[in-house]
């Protein structure tokens, strides 16, 4: 990311030796309180693992396996399953990978070939600061913004049109409430953009500019270069960076709420209202009694959702290592 | 996209001319390729950028009208009673400074015993993957989590429930960036510095971490970023409160709840307030992320 | 500013000595919190407004009725707030005493070309229809036949409910259970419910938001904010039979037939006698606990509502909520005195 003023540091460095009397219990110290805090790290997930599963336990009692699988979620007659926020969360954030990732390439392929050279900075921190805004915000524009032209122009306009086809039509239909899956998937779409693309612009950048140069001077285009030198050289890494995005729109919260329309059922239409994990425990958090079932249910889908997100981070970190072996 | 054509070179040729026509039609379709890909990446980008402009246009037109000194002199207030925002802006300065710096010397801790003790070894890799799990996991679980060990125990929503959940967000991000910027730093300089005599550990706090600092400086405002827009770890920890209060052991105010509780309301000067108040902590967040980058363009 | 610095000055003296021991002895301002249904929030808070003058302050936090429950039941709070009442059972295992403190309306609005607001007519019977799906359509017989004089178009309808578990859907959804066997059986009264078409969206603001933006849309909302937002109401059937319009008169109406001698005070207003009286009204509970760890706290919460019943009434009518007839008030005042601190009855104070 950054080079280091090396020169500064060397003025520092030849400080007094000390007395080895002295260094070796600083040392013994400073490893511990290294150790230590790493050791917190450990203890602070393990506890919010246990936490949540504790907690979870008496759903998980209660609907066995099936618990996972059921999309019954009945508040009044104390029937809960983990199906429909299961289902919501993993199509929403497979959509919102679908649609950002061919943007987050172009921009990074943009910044990375074709851009000239004075706006890559500017353009480049743009996009980055695009992931600094806070995800509450992303909520209300959405709801305020992108919901509207969604319930009066996009969703009329495609079940209109393709919700009139067989087979695919049905992916389409329904009253257009601007709300729904779809919309939360493209709320979220736009939030991960900028990971995946600083991710790749990043990963681009790392090709030795050999490979490159050979490629051009043999006649390549860009496109040409990017296709058959860049994306193979760094496809792995591309496919790290794309599995963080996917962790970090399984968890989104706070926008999501606005915009999925709290529905537990599951619509065939991807204009019909879902719901996330993170957006039913938010939503539904606040009105489940202590001790009482429900809450064990939203307990036991916080632990899932851990469950998915390790899932997810271990296959990410798979693939990068395996980049960095090969 | 796919509508590019290979480049290798077309073998069964019987003529010269012929071989012209197929290598200029070939020239032309990978132009046309190349020249499409370009544009469509370059709309990428615009569309990228599109979305920025909306979301800073839509507060500025929807917040910037309820911009006034009161927002800022005012605690919150019922609808319809002029209140502003004051107590919910410090009380997020404070949670936030506090968060951050009971956060960063955790994460620095952690990051250093990656970069400079853990080595490949097992212990380090599990410690690096269930600090990468922690920095995607969902903030409200964390919440949800402080919750249970601080709040039921000593009976209260308080300032610091809200801080420690904040900061249990700040320790990944000071951990990654921690680790990633001392590992940058070439092996050459702490052999130097150890074959002065100096111990271990004031070569990494004099020399590794002076190295990095602005790195870590970036990663820490990073993080500042992130916390300072949280909602979900706060809303069973700090609570929220509509009085100004400093006490930490109290119900604290936060400027993202109260935008969250505002913009669910009836009233029109308190949706106003959660406008004026997301372009705030919005302007807040990118001014530092634009900090954070200036400061560490200057030490490159 | 001065305001502002004498604020500072008075709060940087409370940080210093922080400890909440040390707090009632600096000043004779009592600091209460409350926690809970975000129905009664706007009284709350402008109740909490004028009683900084009576040396009281409040911070009330809508978090969900639920969330007040179990807050108070953890005494994380000093006062549970909640629009489901608990049983007397729950009461009692939880040493809680429970009080009513407002009533409130909820009402359908929508979103119909070429309806005005109040032109509507609907019966709970039809509501329940829609919510379940089973009348899709705005030009539906059913419909059209109370309806003579407007012209519905032939357009699906859109039913829009709370995404957040929320005492307006409690209510609402108390109302179309009494109203309709099938609902009571179906999805039944819930601050969250299954329900089984239609969309989710999150607070007032949402609801509202969503029926603006969707032709056909339906849904619910507190009433303070169809009259802050001006959206189109409708008429309701009553029980004796008649429609009335959303307005104080017929809630007001609505309130003067209750039986407050249910246990926990629970009076259920939902779909009362009378001709003139507003289907969809609901009075909503402060939850206060029977075994005080901090009597002085549970006082300033009775001090509080004390000065609420007393001065809080027009404030109350204001925001279009009902206030509690004198005779409630007297009641919740009498049950106050049950509840012993150090051995005294706890009201009145001193």
């Amino acid at each position: 990311m950054a080079q280091v003023a090396v020169p500064e540091t060397l003025e520092v460095a030849p400080a007094r030796p000390t007395t080895r009397k002295g260094s070796g219990t600083g040392d013994t110290i400073f490893a511990f309180l290294c150790r230590a805090s790493a050791a917190l790290v450990l203890v602070l997930l393990g506890a919010i693992i246990v936490e949540l599963f504790l907690g979870g336990l008496p759903a998980f009692r209660a609907f066995g396996a099936a618990f996972i699988s059921s999309t019954d979620w009945d508040p009044v007659q104390e029937i809960y399953g983990a199906g429909v926020p299961i289902y919501g969360t993993i199509l929403t954030a497979i959509l919102a990978l679908l649609l950002a990732v061919p943007v987050a390439f172009g921009i990074a392929f943009f910044l990375t070939e074709l851009a000239p050279e004075w706006m890559r900075g500017p353009v480049g921190t743009a996009i980055e600061l695009l992931a600094a805004v806070p995800s509450i915000i992303f909520g209300m524009w959405g709801f305020f913004v992108i919901v509207p032209v969604m319930a009066s122009t996009i969703q009329p306009a495609i079940i209109d049109t393709v919700g009139e086809l067989p087979l695919i039509g049905s992916l389409f239909q329904g009253p257009p409430f601007g709300t729904g899956l779809f919309t939360a998937a493209l709320i979220l779409a736009i939030m991960v953009l900028p990971f995946i693309a600083a991710t790749m612009r990043d990963v681009f950048l790392q090709v030795p500019g050999v490979y490159k140069e050979s490629a051009y001077g043999l006649g390549s285009t860009r496109w040409e270069v990017m296709r058959k030198v860049v994306l193979p050289y760094t496809r792995v890494s591309v496919v790290g960076g794309i599995m963080l995005g996917l962790g970090r729109a399984l968890g989104e919260t706070m926008a999501v709420t606005f915009v999925i329309g709290n529905a537990n059922r599951i619509t065939p239409s991807l204009f019909g209202p879902g719901n996330t994990i993170a957006s039913i425990v938010a939503l539904e958090f606040g009105e489940s009694g202590a001790g009482s079932l429900k809450l064990s249910a939203l307990l036991a889908l916080g632990f899932l959702l851990f469950v998915i997100s390790f899932a997810v981070l271990a296959l990410s970190r798979w693939l990068l290592r395996s980049r960095l072996k090969g | 996209m796919s509508a590019t054509t290979s480049p290798t070179p077309v073998s069964s040729i019987p003529g010269r001319a012929k071989d012209r026509a197929t290598s200029e039609a070939l020239g032309r379709s990978r132009a046309r390729a190349d020249a499409i890909v370009r544009v469509l990446c370059t709309g990428a980008t615009v569309l990228g950028l599109f979305f920025l402009a909306s979301i800073l246009l839509t507060l500025l037109i929807r917040g910037a009208g309820g911009i006034s000194l009161s927002v800022f002199t005012e605690v919150t207030r019922p609808p319809g009673s002029h209140g502003g925002l004051l107590n919910p802006i410090i009380g997020s300065l404070i949670q936030v400074f506090l968060a951050t710096i009971v956060g960063t010397p955790i994460g620095m801790l952690v990051g250093t015993y990656l970069a400079e003790y853990a080595g490949e070894s097992r212990f380090g890799q599990l410690v690096r993957f269930v600090s990468d799990v922690l920095l995607s996991a969902p903030s409200i679980l964390i919440g949800l989590f402080v919750y249970q060990i601080l709040v039921l125990p000593f009976g209260g929503f308080s300032g610091w429930a809200g801080i420690v959940a904040l900061a249990i967000i700040v320790i990944p991000v000071v951990v990654r960036t921690t680790e990633d910027m001392l590992r940058l730093i070439p092996n050459t300089l702490r052999e130097a510095v150890i074959g002065l005599g100096a111990p271990k550990w004031k070569m990494i706090v004099l020399v590794c971490w002076r190295a990095a600092v602005s790195g870590i400086i970036t990663g820490i405002l990073l993080a500042v970023a992130r916390v300072a827009g949280e909602t979900a770890p706060l809303l069973f920890t700090s609570l929220g409160n509509l009085n100004w209060s400093l006490n930490l052991s109290q119900p604290m105010s936060s400027l993202p709840i109260t935008i969250y509780s505002y913009a669910g309301s009836p009233y029109e000067d308190w949706i106003t307030l959660a406008w004026t108040g997301a372009l705030i902590i919005t302007l807040g967040v990118l001014g530092l992320n634009v900090l954070a980058r200036s400061v560490l363009r200057a030490r490159k | 500013m001065l305001v502002i610095t004498r604020r500072l000055a008075l709060t940087g003296l409370v940080a210093a000595a922080a400890t909440p021991a040390a707090l009632p002895a600096l000043a004779q301002t009592a600091q209460i919190t409350g926690a809970g249904a975000s129905f009664p929030n706007p009284v709350y808070q402008r109740w909490g407004e004028g009683a900084k003058a009576a040396g009281i302050q409040l911070n009330y936090q809508s978090v969900g009725s639920g969330a007040g429950v179990n807050q108070i039941r953890n005494r994380t709070v000093d006062f549970g707030a909640t629009d489901a009442p608990l049983t007397q059972q729950q009461l009692t295992e939880a040493n809680l005493l429970q009080f009513p403190t407002v009533m409130g309306a909820v009402v359908p609005i929508v979103n119909i070309p070429g309806v005005e607001t109040d032109q509507l007519r609907l019966t709970g019977e039809v509501l329940a229809e829609i919510y379940a799906g089973r009348i899709t359509r705005w030009n539906d017989p059913r419909i059209v036949e109370m309806n003579s004089g407007v012209t519905l178009p032939n357009l699906a309808i859109a039913p829009v409910y709370r995404a957040d578990a929320s005492g307006t859907s409690f209510v609402f959804t108390s109302y179309l259970s009494a109203v309709s066997e099938s609902w009571k059986n179906g999805a039944g009264a819930g601050t969250s419910v299954r329900w089984a078409t239609g969309a989710g969206a999150r607070g007032n603001e949402g609801v509202a938001g969503t029926v603006r933006n969707t032709r056909g849309g339906i849904g619910y909302v507190e009433n303070a904010y169809a009259t802050q937002n001006r959206l189109a109401t409708v008429q309701l059937r009553n029980k004796a039979g008649q429609y009335v319009k959303p307005t104080m008169e017929t809630f007001q109406a609505a309130a003067t037939n209750a039986n407050w001698n249910a246990p926990g005070m629970a009076a259920s207003i939902i779909d009362q006698q009378g001709a003139n009286s507003w289907p969809i009204v609901s009075p909503t509970f402060i939850l206060l606990p029977t075994n005080p760890t901090d009597g002085a706290k549970t006082r300033a919460v009775m001090r509080f509502f004390d000065w609420a019943f007393t001065n809080g009434g027009n404030v109350a009518r204001e925001l279009e909520y009902v206030p509690l007839p004198q005779n409630v008030q007297a009641a919740v005042r009498s049950a106050w005195a049950g509840i012993r601190i150090d051995g005294q009855p706890a009201w009145p104070a001193r």
